[in-house]
């Protein structure tokens, strides 16, 4: 096999996820009275980019062989702290975003320390230190409230040129500076191994530790970034449960959706990006269609169970029946 | 079948009765319950008078019976979260049919219970048959479920009130002094220690935790168990709906949110493993009492929410790193 080939193998999950969404968009926009149209787009892109980024942050994790059920949390924390600090002066404004940025890279780095050093098991490790977060926020905003710097709200989520959204070109921004950097250096390669087979990782002599620890750190402050943006958007900071729970869910459904697998060692970040624009375009979908809202939540479930059964097709490769239980 | 299974099971059953008496994280957790209630104590001798205590139990006695099902699936090594959506929707289901006239009031208990079990089934059949994760799975039914629901309720509480024989099942007394919740749970959780410890489908939950090809191999079906025993964790779940739906005469939208993490904390908190095929039903008991207790002394002085979360959170994270550590890697 040539080069390229090796290549499309190892995107295929990658780019049945960006086909799923391009076919889903444009029968969206089809049907959307206002037709494909800057705003359109933007508004679309606006709502899909907050998933992208938590989706991201999941994958990195997902990679590993972990997963991490506090991303969501991590999201409405930093949501929560950006409505306090993200205000005043130009040079306040940056120092803020540089504290929740930074906040979300402490509570990811603290997931790694349970984790690696803990050595728990990251589903119930993430979950009690979702809680923590959860809790922290509701410090930070016992009711919804706050405010953000109006200008920069407006300039990151407006357009540029009249056409491309900003917050598309931040998602791009940030795909090329942390995720490509991160799974073309050695940590990165190394995250892949582990997923792949620990022991054999170990064997080789890859840095698991450090691999893992930037896998939840940089998950900590993707979904920072997240949250930052979702307070762009709703210029005030709100300590819902209910949406920590929901960013969380859909993160790994549209990792799933995105060919990120499960269990470890395959798929890629920019497969999760496009899983969450998918799952997004899907949940508006019913909208064009003109189907009851009440719809939707049973909608979204169906097509993620689909997505879950067909992930299970491979079985009927299986000549050996003790490849059933991996 | 036969050949292999009694080896095993003797084997088993000589470390069990060896581990029960000394198995640190149930007596950890035992011991966290008296320092708990002695601490406590101090502040308001309240707690410690048998009306607190009875009180306590009651509640218990829900998060027992959500947490018995969710041990027999983690006792796998597999998890299930779609708790939240399978007691809402037992509860939801069954005061729907209790407002059916007579018949429906009769039904009302066994049909709550038997939609969890379905749902419990698809869950078990999409991870022993189709070997999807079942993390991924039970959230893909959990999501469904809770779209059924919505479409069914229209977004709303519904306004259907449960069956006296619910209500009755809950809150009343057959014994004196001794709440109905706590007989039932009583009752669930001898039939889990029997099922656990005593039958060919326990003994098969443990050998598949511990490794499921090795089950295999000695001739366990073991993608049926796994589909039974996320059956049973579904129509448990759906019980413990239908008694809350009892205790609070109705179904509430997400009445089932508050119950996925206390009981996955209940259930490793008592000493199973995470891993699966390793854990007794009493640290189970233990683990549920703790967490009880834990929220409702939070509750009683008057600790904001925000600092209940965080201080739950952080006491999961240090119980389980006193015992609940996986092995270093070394090969």
């Amino acid at each position: 096999m040539t080069d390229w080939r090796y290549w499309l193998a190892r995107q295929r999950g990658t780019i049945l996820a960006a086909a799923i969404f391009l076919v889903m968009f444009i029968l969206y926009t089809s049907r959307h009275p206002a037709g494909f149209s800057a705003n359109v787009v933007q508004t679309a892109a606006n709502k899909g980019v907050l998933l992208a980024f938590v989706a991201m942050a999941q994958a990195l994790v997902v990679i590993t062989a972990g997963i991490d059920l506090s991303v969501g949390m991590i999201f409405v924390l930093t949501n929560c702290l950006a409505s306090w600090i993200v205000y005043g002066t130009p040079l306040q404004t940056f120092a803020g975003v540089i504290g929740v940025l930074a906040t979300g890279l402490v509570c990811g780095a603290i997931n790694g320390l349970i984790v690696i050093y803990g050595r728990l098991q990251p589903i119930v490790a993430t979950i009690a230190s979702g809680a923590v977060f959860y809790g922290l926020a509701l410090a930070l905003r016992p009711q919804p409230g706050g405010q953000v710097n109006d200008g920069l709200a407006e300039a990151l989520t407006g357009r540029v040129f009249g056409v491309v959204p900003v917050s598309l070109l931040v998602l791009l921004a940030v795909v090329l500076v942390v995720w490509v950097p991160f799974s073309r250096s050695v940590t990165g390669r190394a995250a892949y191994a582990v997923g792949s087979s620990e022991t054999a990782a170990y064997m080789t002599g890859l840095p698991i530790q450090r691999a893992k620890m930037a896998a939840y750190t940089l998950a900590g402050l993707l979904s920072a970034i997240g949250g930052l943006f979702v307070t762009f958007f709703t210029a005030t900071g709100d300590a819902a449960y209910a949406s920590g729970n929901i960013y969380t869910l859909y993160s790994i459904a549209a990792v799933v959706l995105g060919g990120v697998s499960l269990y470890g060692g395959s798929g890629s970040a920019v497969g999760a990006v496009f899983g969450a624009l998918a799952f997004r375009t899907i949940g508006d979908l019913l909208f064009v269609f003109d189907f009851d809202p009440l719809w939707q939540p049973l909608f979204q479930g169906l097509v993620l169970l689909l997505a879950v059964c067909l992930s299970s097709i491979g079985l009927l490769r299986v000549r050996n029946r003790l490849e059933w239980f991996g | 079948m036969t050949d292999a299974v009694p080896t095993t099971l003797s084997l088993r059953r000589m470390f069990g009765r060896k581990l029960a008496g000394f198995d640190p994280a149930v007596l950890t957790s035992f011991g966290c319950i008296v320092v708990l209630l002695m601490a406590s104590s101090l502040y308001s001798s309240n707690f410690l008078s048998p009306a607190y205590l009875l009180q306590q139990l009651k509640v218990a006695s829900f998060l027992g019976i959500i947490a018995t099902g969710m041990m027999l699936v983690i006792l796998l090594g597999q998890i299930d979260l779609s708790v939240p959506w399978t007691v809402a929707a037992g509860a939801m289901m069954s005061c729907a049919l209790a407002a059916q006239g007579t018949t429906g009031q009769v039904l009302a208990i066994p049909f709550g219970i038997f939609c969890g079990a379905l749902i419990g089934l698809f869950n078990g059949f999409g991870v022993g048959y189709l070997r999807i994760p079942s993390m991924i799975v039970t959230l893909a039914t959990n999501a469904v479920t809770q779209g059924l629901m919505v479409v069914y309720t229209g977004g709303f509480s519904p306004q259907d009130s449960a069956s006296k024989s619910m209500h009755w099942l809950a809150t009343g007394f057959l014994v004196p002094g001794v709440p109905n919740a706590v007989l039932v749970w009583g009752l669930v959780a001898a039939g889990a220690v029997f099922t656990l410890n005593r039958t060919v489908f326990g003994r098969a939950i443990y050998a598949i935790g511990n490794r499921e090809r090795a089950a295999y191999l000695s001739g366990i079906d073991t993608r049926r168990v796994v589909m039974m025993a996320f059956a049973i964790s579904g129509a448990l779940a759906a019980f413990g709906g239908v008694l809350l739906a009892g205790y609070a005469s109705k179904a509430a939208q997400s009445m089932g949110d508050a119950y996925l993490l206390p009981a996955i904390a209940a259930v490793v908190l008592g000493g199973t493993s995470i891993l699966g095929g390793r854990g007794t039903y009493l640290g189970t008991v233990a683990g549920v009492i703790l967490i009880t207790l834990l929220q409702s002394i939070l509750s009683v002085l008057q600790i904001p929410e925000f600092g209940r979360q965080i201080i739950y959170g952080v006491v999961i994270l240090a119980m389980l790193l006193l015992y609940g550590r996986g092995a270093k890697q070394r090969q």
